[in-house]
Formats: C-alpha cells, sequence, structure tokens
C-alpha cells in the first residue's frame, strides 16, 4: 500500500447535557459531509396491533414542520447537491444528509427542527397509510420476503425482531394518527439519539455547531426499556409457504447471540467460511462465494443455484440465516440435509489455518471498502453505536483477527445445532 | 470549515489517457485518499451482434467466461479472487460488454492479470456452460412471476418493433436459452470479442506509472480485430398508444413503466430532456412525479423517471409501483403531470433548483473511486472529452426554460406513448389482459 494513504485520526465523540450523544470523524479525502441522526427506536420497540409504527413514523417525519414545510427540505438539500433521506430497521430510525461541506449547517438546522417542531395532520397520514401498504405489497410480490417473513415470524414467538420492519397488514390499516404522535413523542427525543458525522470538517467547529442547534432541545422522559427476551428454542420449527412460481427456496434460521456478546465475530468467521465474506459488513462491498463451502456443496453440486449467508449485528439477539435458491428439480429436503453436513462438519472438525486467513484477508479488504468513503464511515461510527459503541466498529478487525479456529467450532456446536433452528420451505406451485 | 486544498475534478491535468497500438485505451487517475483501486471498462461487443434467434447468447457467452480458463479453472480463479478479498465481474449489454474489478490497491497487478485470462483465454468448460444455462433458466422462471420485471420487459416489447435490439430481452428467453450451444458461444466469443475500441480505467491508490506499465505489459500483446457492425437502425418512434397489461396471479403490488424510446447520448436534445427528466422525476424526493403521486395523492410508494441515453435510442421511461386499485388514477396524474410539463413553462425558481442539484452534486458522485472510473469510462464511451467534468457545469447551466419545455414537447408526447402493467387482476378493469397490436 502506498505510504501517503494516511490512516484516520480517532473520532471524537461528547454526550450533551440533554443527552444527545455526538460522534465526529474528520476525513479530508473530500470536500464533502455526511451527517446521520440515529434515533435508537425500530422494530425492536413495537409490539402487536402497532408493527410498523417506527417505520411509518420515519415517514411521516418527512411530512415537514412550520419552517420545513413537506418537500422544502429535501428540494434545498438537492438544490446544494447533496442526498436527503430516512431508513428504519430493528434497533434504529435514522435520517441522513450527505453535502458538500460547506452547506453541512443546513443539515444540523433540518435536524434539530425536525426532531422539535415535527406535528403529524390527521391527513397526512391517511395518505401516507396507502404509501406504506404500497410498500408491503411490493415485498409481498416477492416469494423470498413471503418465505423470510414466516421464518422469522416462527424463530421469534416472544422477542419484536419477530415481526418485519414494515409491519403487519393489519396493524397497517388500523394505527392512527394519536399512536403515531405518542411514538415519536416518546422515541425521537435528544436522550434517545446519537449524531455521526463524517468528513472535511475542523472537528472542534463541528461541536460548537451540534451544541449551538440541538443543545436546547430539552431531555424528555427515558423510553421504556425493552422488556422482552426470546427464550431458548426446545426444538426445531418448520414451515411451508406455498405459492405462484416454479422456483423452491430454502431459509434457514439459528438463533445467535446480540452483536457486543464475544461470540459474535466468529460467528462472523464461520459465516465467511460456509457461505462467503460479504456478510462481514452489511452491504458494504462485494466478494463473490464461490469458494465457500456451501457454494461449493451445494451450486458445484447442482443441489441449489444460489447460497448466501448473513447475520445482522443486533441489541438483543438475531438470527444467523442462510438463505438457497434451490436447482430446478431438486426436493428441498436433500438440499437441506446437504446444508445439515456442511453445518455438521464445522461443529465436528476444526477449520483450516487456510480458510481462517481467507477470511480475516477478506475481512481487511471489505473494512477498507467499508471506510473509504464519507458516507459509509459516519453511517458505521452512527450504526455501531445503535448496537454497541463506536470502537466496536473501530476496533473490528483487531475482533476478527483474534477468532481461532476453535472459537469457530465451539461457535458451530453452540448456535448451530438443530434444536435452535428454524427451517422455512417455500414451494412455487407452478401458477401463473 | 473547510480545512484542505481541495482535489480538482478529474480532467485532463490528473488524469492519463492514451490508446495503445492495438486499439485498448487506458485511463488512469490516482487517488491516494483510498487504500483501494478500482478497474473499469468495456470491449465493443454486445447483444446487438447476436445472431438472429440466439437472444441471451452475450449474456450467456460473459457468463461462462467467468467460469474458468485455459491457465486456471474454476476454482483455482475464484481462490486467487476471494483470498485477497477482492471482486471481478463481466456482464454485457446491449452495445458493450462491460468489465470491473475491486482490490486493496497493492493487487492491482493480479486484478488485471485476472481479468485479462477470462477476457482473453476462457475455456468454455462444457459442465459450466450447462450449469450456467440451469442459473439462467431458474432466474428466467423468476423473472416469470416478478411483476417488477415483467412491466419491464413488455415496456421494451412495446416501445421498440422487433427488427430493433431493444425489442429483444438481453437475458433471453427460455426456448434461445435451451438452444444455445457450446459451439454457438466459443464462435460468439471468437468473432467479436476483441481489444479494438476497448477502454480500460483504473482509479484508486496506485502510481500512473506503475498502473499504466501493468496495462501495457497485460494487454499490449493483444491483437484481434472484429467484423465492422452494421448500421443501426433507425431511432423507432411510438406513432400510436400501445398498451400491455399482464395479470400475476398471487401478488398484490402492481408495477408500472410508462414511456418512449428516447434520445441517444450524442443526441443534441439530449442535455434539455436529461434537465426536463430531473424536474419530472428525480429532483428531492422525485420530481414533480413524486410530488404529485406519493406526497399529494398517497397512490404509490415509489414512482420516478428515468432517462437512459446510452449509445443508441434507450428510453425515457416512468416507474411506479401502485396498488392495482389505484393503477388508473395513477395513470391518469402521471398524464396530467406530463400535460403540465409540456404546456406550462417551468418557472425560473424551478429550473434553478435543478441546475444546482446537477451541478452540486458532482462532488458527491465523484467521492468515490467507483464514481470516478464509470465516469471516465463514460466520458469515453460517447467521446465527451477528458475536461467533460470541469465543463460540465456549465453545460447544465446554459439550458434554458425554452429547451426544457421543447424537450418535454418534442419527447413526451401524452397520446403516443408505451404502457406496461403487471400485476394482480386490476378491480374494475374492463379487460383483464390486454395484448399490442403485434
Amino acid at each position: 500500500m502506498d505510504s501517503s494513504t494516511q490512516p484516520l485520526d480517532a473520532p471524537r465523540q461528547v454526550t450533551l447535557g440533554n443527552g444527545l450523544r455526538l460522534i465526529v470523524q474528520a476525513m479530508h479525502t473530500a470536500p464533502v459531509a455526511s451527517f446521520w441522526i440515529w434515533y435508537g427506536v425500530g422494530t425492536r420497540n413495537e409490539h402487536e396491533g402497532i408493527t410498523g409504527i417506527s417505520h411509518w413514523t420515519e415517514h411521516m417525519l418527512f411530512k415537514g414542520t412550520e419552517r420545513w414545510p413537506a418537500g422544502s427540505a429535501d428540494q434545498r438539500i438537492s438544490r446544494e447537491g447533496g442526498i436527503f433521506n430516512g431508513l428504519t430497521w430493528y434497533d434504529f430510525t435514522t435520517f441522513y444528509e450527505t453535502l458538500p461541506v460547506e452547506k453541512l449547517a443546513l443539515a444540523l438546522d433540518i435536524e434539530s427542527d425536525r426532531m422539535l417542531h415535527a406535528c403529524f395532520q390527521e391527513d397526512d397520514v391517511e395518505a401516507e397509510r396507502t404509501v406504506i401498504l404500497s410498500e408491503r405489497q411490493g415485498s409481498e410480490n416477492s416469494p423470498l420476503f413471503l418465505l423470510s417473513e414466516e421464518v422469522t415470524s416462527a424463530a421469534f414467538r416472544v422477542h419484536p425482531y419477530g415481526h418485519e420492519t414494515i409491519g403487519h397488514r393489519c396493524d397497517l390499516e388500523a394505527i392512527t394518527c394519536d399512536d403515531l404522535q405518542r411514538h415519536r413523542d416518546t422515541y425521537y427525543v435528544p436522550n434517545n439519539a446519537v449524531i455521526a458525522i463524517a468528513g472535511d470538517v475542523d472537528v472542534d467547529e463541528i461541536l460548537d455547531q451540534v451544541e449551538k442547534a440541538f443543545g436546547d432541545v430539552p431531555r424528555a422522559e427515558e423510553p421504556p426499556p425493552v422488556r422482552s427476551v426470546e427464550p431458548p428454542q426446545r426444538g426445531e420449527r418448520r414451515v411451508v409457504v406455498e405459492g405462484a412460481g416454479e422456483t423452491h427456496y430454502c431459509d434457514i434460521a439459528y438463533h445467535i447471540p446480540a452483536a457486543t456478546h464475544p461470540d459474535f465475530h466468529p460467528l462472523t468467521v464461520l459465516n465467511a467460511i460456509l457461505s462467503g465474506g460479504s456478510g462481514f459488513l452489511v452491504g458494504r462491498g462485494h466478494i463473490s462465494n464461490h469458494t465457500s463451502r456451501l457454494y461449493q456443496a451445494l451450486v458445484e453440486e447442482e443441489m441449489a443455484v444460489d447460497i448466501d449467508g448473513s447475520l445482522t449485528p443486533t441489541i438483543d439477539p438475531g438470527l444467523y440465516r442462510l438463505s438457497a435458491t434451490l436447482w430446478p428439480g431438486v426436493d428441498p429436503a436433500d438440499t437441506e440435509a446437504q446444508i445439515e453436513r456442511e453445518i455438521t462438519r464445522l461443529r465436528d472438525e476444526q477449520v483450516s489455518e487456510q480458510e481462517l486467513e481467507k477470511a480475516r484477508r477478506q475481512a481487511r479488504a471489505l473494512f477498507a471498502y467499508s471506510s473509504e468513503s464519507i458516507s459509509n464511515q459516519a453511517f458505521w461510527l452512527g450504526f455501531s453505536s445503535v448496537f454497541a459503541d463506536y470502537p466496536w466498529f473501530v476496533t473490528y478487525l483487531n475482533s476478527i483477527e483474534a477468532v481461532t479456529a476453535d472459537d469457530v467450532r465451539r461457535v458451530a456446536q453452540t448456535y448451530l445445532k438443530p434444536t435452535n433452528r428454524t427451517t422455512g420451505w417455500y414451494l412455487g406451485n407452478g401458477t401463473m | 470549515m473547510m480545512t484542505t486544498p481541495k482535489r480538482s475534478l478529474p480532467g485532463p491535468d490528473d488524469t492519463h489517457r492514451h490508446t495503445l497500438p492495438n486499439g485498448l485505451t487506458i485511463l488512469v487517475r490516482e487517488n491516494f485518499a483510498s487504500p483501494a483501486v478500482v478497474v473499469n471498462g468495456y470491449l465493443e461487443v454486445g447483444a446487438e451482434d447476436e445472431p438472429a434467434g440466439q437472444h441471451g447468447l452475450a449474456g450467456f457467452t460473459t457468463d461462462v467466461m467467468q467460469r474458468g480458463t485455459h491457465r486456471r479453472g474454476f476454482n483455482a480463479l475464484y481462490e486467487e479472487v476471494e483470498s485477497i478479498g477482492a471482486g471481478f465481474g463481466i456482464s454485457s449489454g446491449t452495445h458493450l460488454t462491460s468489465f470491473g474489478a475491486k482490490g486493496l490497491a497493492e493487487y492491482l497487478p493480479v486484478l488485471l492479470d485476472i481479468l485479462n485470462d477470462v477476457l482473453r483465454s476462457p475455456s468454455f468448460p462444457a459442465r459450466q456452460v450447462e450449469k450456467v444455462r440451469t442459473e439462467i433458466q431458474t432466474d428466467l422462471q423468476e423473472r416469470a412471476h416478478d411483476t417488477r420485471r415483467l412491466a419491464r420487459l413488455a415496456f421494451y416489447e412495446l416501445a421498440y418493433p422487433n427488427d430493433h435490439p431493444y425489442h429483444w430481452s438481453q437475458m433471453g428467453y427460455p426456448d434461445t436459452i435451451t438452444a444455445i450451444t457450446r459451439e454457438d458461444l466459443t464462435a460468439f466469443y471468437e468473432t467479436f470479442f476483441s481489444p479494438e475500441n476497448m477502454v480500460i480505467a483504473v482509479v484508486g491508490g496506485i502510481e500512473t506509472e506503475a498502473a499504466v506499465e501493468a496495462i501495457e505489459r497485460i494487454f499490449g500483446d493483444w491483437q484481434k480485430s472484429r467484423p465492422p457492425r452494421t448500421s443501426a437502425p433507425p431511432p423507432p418512434r411510438l406513432l400510436a398508444f400501445k398498451e400491455r397489461r399482464l395479470t400475476v396471479h398471487d401478488k398484490t403490488q402492481s408495477n408500472m413503466v410508462l414511456g418512449w424510446p428516447g434520445p441517444s447520448r450524442s443526441h443534441p436534445d439530449f442535455i434539455p430532456c436529461f434537465v426536463a427528466n430531473t424536474i419530472l422525476g428525480v429532483f428531492g424526493m422525485y420530481g414533480r412525479l413524486g410530488t404529485r403521486v406519493r406526497e399529494q395523492h398517497g397512490l404509490a410508494y415509489y414512482v420516478y423517471s428515468r432517462l437512459d441515453g446510452g449509445c443508441g435510442p434507450g428510453p425515457w421511461r416512468i416507474i411506479a409501483g401502485l396498488d392495482p386499485a389505484n393503477v388508473r388514477q395513477g395513470i391518469e396524474l402521471i398524464e396530467d403531470e406530463l400535460r403540465r410539463l409540456r404546456k406550462d413553462p417551468v418557472s425560473h425558481d424551478e429550473l434553478e433548483d435543478t441546475l444546482s442539484y446537477l451541478t452540486g452534486s458532482l462532488p458527491l458522485y465523484l467521492e468515490t473511486n467507483e464514481g470516478v472510473a464509470r465516469s471516465l469510462v463514460n466520458i469515453e464511451r460517447h467521446q465527451l472529452g477528458l475536461d467533460y467534468l470541469q465543463t460540465y457545469a456549465a453545460l447544465i447551466r446554459a439550458v434554458t426554460l425554452e429547451q426544457v419545455q421543447d424537450a418535454a414537447l418534442r419527447w413526451l408526447d401524452v397520446d403516443h406513448y408505451a404502457l406496461a402493467v403487471a400485476g394482480p387482476e386490476m378491480p374494475a378493469s374492463p379487460v383483464d389482459t390486454i395484448e399490442d397490436d403485434r
């Protein structure tokens, strides 16, 4: 690597008097800055009757305020050459603006105004109801969504991770404006938020600006803790979904611990060996998985046309998932048995040093790709602060390097056992 | 707040460009802020070179080319790439075949060697040919139930006559994929893959001299030519309203594509159309269409417009996902916005917002190696000149209100367009499947 590639200074973290946390990373690689505000609310904070409310609240927070009426913020950001959006997942709702650095103050203004002054109107709620239902309908058109929803739901019988972020249709038809307003007042508050900024900024100057923009937002009551704890699974669960099409799919989910648990990184390395390295850092870079054990066992042996593995870092224990698109005419039971043979190998035999080293090299490369863009850097500092703290991301490679063959075998024996598994099949019934 | 001297937009001063005697053009730009390197480029071969009736042959060929070479079998090839955390790929389009790779900068020679190997000495292993055939057939089975892909496919069939290459699916069809032989693949490869008019761009943490030396050493001795292309068919023009509705059971959303054949990138109308498209369905939250259809009426989760503007008359499309009950109203609102863009001049403020967005977003787009490499390849492909990114703002700023309205009048014909809808049966629809006039 060329010596002129400079390592980054450590990020700076402060907490304002109202509980709002802030992490700033200076990156002088492009005249750009990326601002992300993360609220600690998502699927995890919902229950039956209001599933999907966090995602819907995210949509409602684009409906404007007195100072920034609907549409004006995104038009202003666009006019300045920036991008602006929001997303909701298991543990968080985030809004972000990436802009030419001299326009960063705009992001602070829009987000502090949105935190304080967003007001939901009945007619906006009704207009958005059909948009959200349409979003769910788009997902329902995909067999993989239908299967994934059933598997997730079967895997969790207590914890709210068991429903999709989009929510149940019945809840989306019933949630009221008051429900949304209450949800907003409870969770979208400074003491339940973290701001991550990366870019071509002076750190001291940006800390002052954030203090000015957000420091006067009053601290609210602490959001209620999530009480649900998923009890240990005591036997395999199975679901079958039937639907249109000729293609069959298989989706297998194992309960795994939270991102902060010491076993999370060994499971990450296990996944790289079993199904490929791209699962290392969600959605940030891609490496093919043709030399992974499951590709060799399933695709090379003509039992599947595609195999994918993933684990998502979450606050509470989540799932490790394996998803296969079956080779035409292959019995799902045979594909499943082949997957189980490979899992058994992981439980019974140590992985080789070469496989471990390949996983580490893939991690190093993907980590470099994840960190090179300003938006990605801000994303990871904020995201890791939601489920752990930002050193989780900064020390990620050290954690991966420390994983041994014994660790991989141990976590395979602990988590990848049939009694901890939910298996789902989507059977295409051949109809158009 | 700004603390460092800014890197200028890529231009002739900091981008190396030269063409080898074999026709390969090399572009290199250093970016030592990045530990990685990106390779991006294309060869002049694509679906338009396929013999009649062999739809999907070009894509099938590039898929198998990545499954083994005379020097590296499938496993050896991917062991080498995956063990260094790198990735590579080739994909076929209508006019060009694109290739790319990404890895840590120290591995650039390895990446170039692998790309060279798959581009110049693929072995087309018989077993891999059959595996790829099954993978494509499975994907085609999935397509047959995918409302988004079905709507797109039907749109192209309606908007382009069957003697135009855009009429046909690049992926092919179950019968054409079944009929293609290994000999067809090797013959297509031997005939059309050549370094003539090939472009390769390298961007990242690597010195220019080292990158140029590696490319010349690895690709410089490739001597091969391909048959000249026949002249392209004339750009089609829709002279009638064409509609196709496909009922796909067991679905809950309808997907819609509405549009026309559009201007090519080299057409004089392209830049005004590009600005008009940004106003219509891009700016902010999907432009005027997003504001009207999604925000004001809540009819769709997504609705946007897209202008392709490639080597040929790529489409200008409006794409939406709608509740089946809302399809008719959604189309009415879209037509209404089209009429407004044609009838009423855009306000000075709206044009100013749009031009500011198009010029101001350039630094974000060029923040990554991928963005710069894509831009350099695009500039070369359309012969825009290495100073294009530096003159881009002036080019965009020169677009007038009259040009935007004129673009809408010339290209967005509200009476003559192609409409494809795929989804569950529509309530209150007089018929559930309407075929076009083929």
